[in-house]
């Protein structure tokens, strides 16, 4: 699955980072304490948070997360869509929360698993 | 080799500029992936130390055949207890800090977890100092 299917079938607004739309999506992370997602989000997952700051696109770049998912209708600040545009990792957004954002993402992930296959 | 770097106490929008630099350098060098990944979480997790709790700091990066060897000395108030401080929760970051999800006393833990060897010295009122080896 793609970030871009993932707008499409949850309708998720993009904010920015568009060129990245095509990125695979491997899972998903939920977490809005830094340290944990920094700890624990893998290359390829999707990271939803409420955190709108600069901040989390240095997370996301560094550990080479799909995209962000920005939950309640949050926007991310401008320092972050510009960092975001850079390294082409979009931010996403969705008035759900964070409860049933990462609930519909995980029945949707599991689905394609088991469309495929893979585990 | 050697690389140093920069590190500006107080300036979050600059947080994790560090630890972009390292990651691409061991990227270039050819350096596993799986190391890459460990690496650059304890060294996020130290640059941000420095920016949330101290005045200035160096990073400082030596590669050889054998080790990574990471050192980040900084100026500032120091950690009275260090085994306190390496306990998972513990924290001294203000409410400022944590509001942005930062300081949930998850840093120096992640940092162990992530290298081969970790020692922190430090004193009081002058500063602190993280070194870090990881083993190729």
């Amino acid at each position: 699955m793609k970030v871009c299917d993932l707008v499409e079938k949850l309708n998720l607004t993009v904010f920015c980072g568009e060129q990245g739309i095509n990125n695979e999506v491997e899972g998903a992370y939920t977490s809005d304490l830094l340290s944990d997602v920094m700890g624990n989000v893998d290359e390829g997952q999707v990271w939803i948070t409420l955190q709108t700051h600069r901040n989390i696109m240095a997370i996301a770049s560094l550990k080479e997360v799909a995209a962000i998912i920005l939950v309640k209708g949050y926007k991310p600040e401008q320092a972050a869509i510009d960092q975001s545009n850079e390294e082409g990792i979009p931010i996403l957004g969705t008035d759900m929360e964070t409860f049933e954002a990462s609930g519909v993402l995980f029945t949707l992930l599991n689905e394609e698993k088991g469309k495929y296959g893979a585990f | 080799m050697e690389f140093v770097y920069e590190v500006e106490g107080g300036d979050f929008t600059k947080a994790g500029n560090a630890s972009s630099a390292v990651k691409k350098t061991l990227k270039q060098l050819n350096v596993s992936p799986k190391i890459v990944k460990r690496i650059v979480v304890a060294l996020y997790e130290a640059e941000v130390n420095i920016v949330a709790h101290a005045y200035k700091g160096t990073i400082s990066v030596n590669i050889n055949q054998d080790q990574i060897h990471i050192v980040l000395d900084d100026v500032g108030p120091g950690i009275p207890d260090i085994d306190l401080a390496m306990q998972e929760g513990y924290s001294t970051a203000s409410s400022k800090v944590r509001e942005m999800g930062f300081g949930a006393g998850m840093g120096l833990p992640n940092i162990k977890k992530n290298v081969d060897d970790l020692k922190v010295s430090s004193e009081v009122d002058k500063g602190t100092k993280v070194e870090m080896k990881t083993y190729l």
